[in-house]
């Protein structure tokens, strides 16, 4: 049985002028796959994963989202997909259950679906405490995993996290990554972007991008012995000592 | 619909928890208008004067008690001698001095006519104009009142009637144009940061990324602040009323329905701004200095048009704050109804349109 591809890329572009962000990549990711997007600062990975949750428009190249073009049915496609921007993105200024209720309510969730799902999501982060404070209250940590909860609540196909973890702690990385975890057993495809190659590790497969291309895709275990190295940090090191633009 | 509710109750909760706005919504305009109000007033009272009475005879002491009277002068002094006056205007103690002569009413009883001097400071041409008006009435209805009773032929005065504000109050013609200035400061600096603080903070990405239709969204974001800016109108309206006296002669009804209209009209523009800019500082900044200014020159209410080069009458043209403040006066000081303001109505309501259709066009749905 072949796996249903919810991710399919085939040469996707797009230039800003002169400069290639992102440089005809090709790829397939599967349902439930949790997917590491990797690449050294200015590789390209934002841009790439923009272009996949319809924030930028590609310049060449196709692809397919759950199915859906992402040229023509950006709207389906948007019903479909959760995400989680690098910038902390829910309204500090509402509480947590608030933030639920929003976010529920743009996606169209019925009041009782959040209801449900709300309370199930703050039983689950342990948050009943806090449920009626303000979201700017809460520790980096806490945030971060309601984020994470509240970009899955509406139960999309598949969730975009750009650098999720960044400035947590190790022990609520691993927390994070529980949850991660959770999602892809549930069938959520996770397509990851990050600078930890720990959690490299944890990926079901993953991509290395150097100067808009992807130059390196498979399972941490594969790439390692490709490269004949002990850990991806060193698959990284190897592919990204290469890059000509320097980190932003 | 439900999306659209959600987003309202987000919005309001965005507006009630931010100090900050509230104080500047509702602070703001309170301030602005008891400032303007009682600041830009070109009503003089209280001005002093001298009065040199050489005739001290029943004529000069009825001119003098009716000055005493007036609540625009305040005699300083009484003198005899001619050379206390230049001294006192060299030193700014008077603005005015009045000289009656020696046999004011022999000379008003035998030949009916008696030259009155009035000494004014010109160094404020303004002041010194309102102060002649004022004397010159004082002076006016002495003279009218003695032909009653003399029986000399009827000499004929000119007579001249302010219209619609005959005690040339300085409340009626500036109120509605702060009125119209502050509907727009208020309006616009708040939907222009609105959008851009979502930019600014990453939560317009997110709401990008989701199903939300971005028409939904920027109505969602103005809907609010019309709540909070018709509130502020009503504000606005009783502390005109009560505090600055200006009469509302015409329907209230109508004024509200127009005045609602500006602040359409100054929402869409705070969207359009909020939507071409990527900082709330940019915002404020284009807010303040493309509407606020333009507004203050052009609305007429400080500086009158119609002396204006014609390039920047043009201008003035574009001004929305101009047609709401023609509208506004015509209201609640000439008391006429819409058959006489629908000409500026259409300008505005089509200012409105454009701008609404603008700022729909200018939403980026995509981040580039």
């Amino acid at each position: 049985m072949e796996a249903e591809k919810v991710i399919q890329t085939v040469d996707l572009s797009k230039h800003f002028g002169d400069f290639i962000a992102c440089n005809a990549i090709s790829f397939e990711v599967f349902k439930g796959e949790i997917f590491g997007f990797l690449g050294a600062n200015g590789a390209g990975k934002t841009t790439a994963m923009k272009m996949l949750c319809g924030l930028s428009a590609p310049s060449s190249g196709k692809a397919t989202i759950a199915g859906f073009d992402i040229y023509k049915q950006t709207e389906a496609i948007k019903k479909r997909i959760g995400y989680m921007s690098q910038k902390f993105s829910l309204y500090e200024d509402l509480s947590v259950l608030e933030n639920i209720e929003f976010f529920g309510g743009i996606y169209g969730l019925s009041q009782q679906e959040i209801k449900q799902r709300g309370q199930q999501l703050i039983d689950q982060l342990g948050l009943a405490d806090v449920a009626k404070n303000m979201v700017g209250s809460l520790p980096l940590g806490w945030k971060q995993k309601l984020a994470f909860s509240v970009a899955s609540l509406h139960d999309p196909e598949i969730i975009f996290l750009d650098e999720p973890t960044g400035g947590v702690d190790p022990v609520t990385r691993r927390q994070f990554w529980d949850l991660i975890y959770a999602a892809s057993v549930r069938g959520i495809t996770v397509f990851v972007t990050t600078h930890y190659m720990d959690e490299a590790e944890y990926c079901h497969r993953v991509s290395i991008m150097v100067d808009g291309e992807i130059k390196a895709l498979d399972t941490p275990e594969n790439l390692k012995k490709q490269f004949q190295v002990d850990s991806m940090e060193d698959v990284f090191f190897e592919l990204a000592r290469g890059a000509q633009r320097l980190g932003d | 619909m439900n999306q659209f509710i959600t987003f309202i109750k987000k919005e309001f909760y965005h507006v009630f928890r931010d100090g900050k706005t509230l104080l500047m919504l509702f602070g703001l305009p309170i301030v602005q208008i008891v400032l303007f109000g009682f600041a830009l007033s070109n009503e003089i009272k209280n001005a002093k004067m001298m009065i040199l009475d050489q005739a001290k005879d029943a004529s000069s002491q009825q001119i003098i008690e009716r000055f005493a009277a007036s609540p625009y002068f305040q005699i300083e002094k009484t003198i005899n001698h001619e050379a206390a006056i230049e001294p006192s205007f060299l030193k700014g103690n008077i603005k005015m001095a009045l000289i009656l002569p020696a046999n004011l009413d022999q000379d008003l009883n035998h030949t009916g006519t008696a030259a009155v001097q009035l000494l004014l400071d010109a160094s404020d041409p303004n002041a010194a104009n309102t102060l002649n008006g004022y004397a010159s009435s004082i002076l006016n209805s002495f003279q009218q009142e003695r032909m009653l009773n003399s029986k000399l032929p009827l000499q004929l005065t000119p007579q001249i009637r302010m219209l619609y504000n005959p005690e040339l109050k300085g409340a009626p013609t500036f109120v509605p144009g702060v009125m119209a200035l502050v509907l727009m400061l208020v309006c616009v600096l708040m939907t222009s940061i609105s959008i851009v603080k979502e930019k600014e903070l990453g939560t317009m990405e997110i709401l990008l990324v989701s199903p939300v239709n971005p028409f939904l969204l920027i109505i969602a974001k103005a809907v609010p602040y019309l709540g909070l800016s018709l509130i502020n109108l009503a504000i606005i309206l009783t502390l005109s009323v009560t505090l600055l006296d200006m009469p509302i002669h015409g329907s209230l009804l109508l004024l509200i329905a127009e005045s609602t209209l500006l602040i359409i009209t100054a929402l869409s523009l705070g969207l359009l701004i909020s939507n071409v800019t990527n900082s709330q500082q940019a915002a404020m900044l284009i807010a303040i200095l493309a509407m606020m200014i333009p507004t203050l020159l052009f609305t007429g209410f400080m500086f009158p048009i119609e002396n204006m080069p014609l390039p920047l009458q043009w201008i003035s043209n574009l001004i929305p704050a101009k047609w709401y403040y023609i509208i506004a006066k015509s209201i609640m000081i000439k008391g006429l109804g819409f058959a006489a303001i629908w000409k500026e109505t259409l300008i505005l309501l089509g200012m409105t349109v454009f701008l609404l259709f603008l700022s729909f066009k200018k939403f980026k749905t995509r981040l580039e």
